[in-house]
């Protein structure tokens, strides 16, 4: 265990890579979050509209991935994913394409991400009282206009605090690419802690990166939810 | 909506460079173990990977004239890596071993070494089966040591796995460990360390089981990537011939019985 | 596919199934435990106990489950050759394994979640009930036994077979400390037959089945829960 000045100069050597693998962390879980929420949006309104073929897929979709171990699906997509995806597509005689880390790692991540999505956006569409979207009906509005202008905007304050929440497990499960190699900010850690033998210091340094980003993102989308409650009646 | 909207912008615009870094030409992906290895292959504080296997990569790229690409990989999937194609080479002291050729191929040997086993400091070397019942032997996962270990001393000793080599090493230290079998070249690095000097000694060379152990560490290839087999064996012939690895491996004194390529 | 592997590892499976098993079991009836006054003072106070107990839920919950094993481990690893005693402490058999410190983590976080859950069933409690019970002359401690915790843990009843399922998928976070439960297993089969995708969806297919297990046992338990609605 290095002294005290010995930790401070051990981090201003290493800060950098550990910010580079934050910032990492940041980009991975924005991308998986983006996509996930798009995989959620279209999982939503297939089992709330779809027929019963597309209810089957979406409810095995959603059952798999709610009950198998985040780490297990990812190792699991990671490497099986780009493979089947290669497959595929020297079926139809098309070239390889080179997946790259980034990539894996973000589509992986959405794949888990889109069937937690799909739950909460449901959950928030059937919270929309019926009367509303029946007088958008009553008006005429085609099905796309409808859900622009009636259900996205009425869902929204009830999908918010799911969604928050989606958004704080993404930037944690992002760390479990690290397990299959992606460098973000658990696996810049490892690599530091391995380099220098500061473990307990690299790790703690580390939960307080995460903990920051929780931390300001909580206060966003608590922001988030009052613009999207205005209106709304004050709950109690 | 106008600061949501210069949210999302600002974070669009950050997030693309992730993207547009990763949309090159076609350089050869060489996948190095992301858990660091000294001194074969680490990342320094500046975030740059560094050692022997880096330096040598850098020489046979030049030798070989082609545009080389780092890629880390997890260690533990460096193999479906490759075969799943987010890799071209697997350049990370991968030992050639027969159960390995039956799922990739191997470049000829740019490096070899001896197998040993580590412990604490206390004058006792005695490595037989025997001696090793009921202690604790540590391993990295997926390499030619853990089936080794698995193999000789299973039967009486508990054998723990770990990701990364220095995770092993580290519990060594830390006495949650009896033992610690791996490359000798990367343990006498270790031995060398601070830490290491202060808790362990080395202990014996394993005998070797050239079945398990392989012949020498050579670069993991894809079985249909022939052309780019001969163009890496030939660039190791030509650096042995030019005494490049003699070169490199005078940069690491640590490497004392490291054995390369002959020129012949 | 490739199964030949199947009979040589089903012990090992086995063996990985039970300390999947274990670890599940253990760190969600000592993280319940501590979940109770977690939650429990955020409501009652003191402040200072609240505020701490707050701060603890965040952090747990702020910071990635594999970070907090890592820490766990090699964090208090590193520190254990500089204090000589620990080493020929009582406890050093059990410092010593993987399992102490898997469980461990496990634990906090089912508290800290947990925790939070609680504090919610607490304060849903009616105001009327509790004060039907002071005025029945209950101790304060006696309207907790009888009266506050039990209407609070039928509130998070429906929740709480979720949160273990959430605990489940949470244990194959310490196969990276040592620790050979089933996912441990699985990369071990991995490692030795280089067979890629059978162990992984064996795996799989073992969490999936776990899970519709405790779906089981807990749409059981909640049978037994007499309600009035």
């Amino acid at each position: 265990m290095p002294t005290k000045a010995g930790s401070l100069e051990l981090l201003s050597q290493w800060g950098g890579n550990l910010l580079v693998g934050a910032l990492s962390t940041i980009q991975i879980s924005l991308w998986a979050y983006a996509f996930g929420l798009c995989l959620g949006l279209l999982g939503a309104v297939g089992k709330l509209n779809g027929g019963r073929v597309a209810r089957g897929i979406l409810d095995g979709y959603t059952t798999i991935v709610r009950s198998v171990p985040e780490l297990v699906l990812i190792v699991i997509l990671y490497y099986a994913g780009t493979d089947t995806l290669n497959r595929v597509l020297a079926h139809f005689g098309f070239d390889a394409v080179r997946i790259s880390g980034f990539m894996a790692a973000v589509f992986v991540l959405a794949f888990v991400q889109g069937a937690y999505s799909t739950e909460v956006l449901r959950g928030a569409i059937q919270a929309i009282p019926i009367g509303q979207i029946e007088a958008a009906r009553a008006f005429g509005m085609a099905p796309v206009l409808r859900f622009r202008r009636i259900i996205l905007p009425a869902m929204l304050p009830y999908a918010i605090p799911g969604l928050a929440n989606l958004w704080l497990n993404v930037t944690k499960d992002s760390a479990l690419v690290a397990v299959v190699g992606y460098s973000e900010l658990a696996l810049a850690t490892r690599q530091a802690a391995g380099g220098t033998k500061a473990y307990f210091l690299f790790y703690v340094v580390a939960a307080g990166i995460y903990l920051t980003i929780s931390i300001v993102s909580l206060f966003f989308f608590g922001r988030l939810e009052r613009r999207f409650r205005r209106g709304q009646h004050k709950a109690r | 909506m106008k600061f949501t909207r210069r949210y999302a912008m600002a974070a669009a615009a950050a997030v693309m460079l992730g993207f547009a870094a990763n949309a090159q030409a076609e350089p050869i992906k060489f996948g190095v173990a992301a858990e660091p290895y000294p001194p074969f292959t680490s990342k320094d504080a500046s975030g740059t990977w560094v050692g022997w296997e880096i330096d040598l990569m850098n020489a046979l790229c030049k030798q070989m004239n082609e545009d080389c690409q780092l890629v880390e990989v997890a260690w533990d999937g460096i193999i479906p890596s490759l075969t799943s194609k987010q890799i071209d080479v697997i350049w990370s002291s991968m030992s050639i071993t027969d159960e390995r050729k039956k799922t990739i191929d191997f470049s000829d040997m740019y490096y070899d070494t001896a197998t040993a086993i580590i412990g604490p400091k206390n004058g006792d070397l005695d490595i037989s089966p025997e001696h090793l019942k009921g202690k604790t032997i540590g391993v990295q996962v997926s390499t030619t040591h853990a089936n080794y270990v698995d193999k000789y001393f299973g039967a009486g000793s508990t054998v723990k796995t770990y990701q990364t080599q220095d995770e092993a090493n580290q519990d060594l230290a830390a006495g949650r460990l009896d033992y610690v079998q791996a490359d000798a070249m990367a343990l006498d690095a270790f031995l060398k360390t601070e830490q290491g000097m202060a808790c362990c000694e080395k202990k014996a060379d394993v005998p070797p089981d050239t079945t398990i152990l392989g012949m020498g560490v050579g670069a993991g290839l894809r079985k249909e990537d022939t052309a780019l087999k001969e163009k890496i064996n030939a660039a190791i012939k030509a650096l042995a011939a030019a005494g490049e690895f003699d070169k490199i491996t005078a940069n690491y004194p640590e490497l004392t019985a490291i054995v390369v390529p002959k020129a012949n | 596919m490739n199964w030949d592997w199947l009979p040589q590892y089903a012990p090992l499976l086995l063996h990985g199934i039970w300390l999947t098993i274990v670890l599940l079991v253990i760190s969600c009836s000592f993280g319940m435990a501590f979940a109770i006054p977690i939650g429990l003072v955020q409501v009652t106070g003191p402040l200072p106990l609240a505020w701490l107990a707050k701060g603890f839920c965040t952090a747990i919950r702020g910071t990635p489950l594999l970070v907090q094993i890592w820490l766990l481990y090699y964090g208090l690893g590193s520190l254990f050759p500089s204090i000589p005693w620990i080493r020929d402490s009582f406890m050093w058999p059990v410092l010593r394994e993987g399992f102490f410190y898997g469980v461990l983590a496990l634990t906090i976080s089912f508290a800290a979640y947990e925790g939070e859950i609680m504090r919610g069933g607490f304060m849903s409690v009616p105001k009327g009930e509790l004060e039907a019970a002071r005025a029945f002359g209950m101790s304060p401690f006696t309207i907790l036994r009888r009266i506050w915790f039990p209407r609070a843990f039928r509130l998070v009843l429906p929740t709480l077979g979720g949160e273990v399922i959430g605990q489940l998928k949470a244990t194959p976070l310490v196969a990276t400390i040592t620790i050979m439960e089933v996912f441990g297993v699985g990369s071990k089969i991995r490692q030795d037959t280089y067979h890629v995708y059978e162990p992984l969806l064996l795996v799989a297919l073992i969490y999936v089945c776990l899970t519709f297990v405790i779906t089981r046992i807990f749409l059981w338990i909640e049978r037994q829960v007499p309600q009035k609605r």
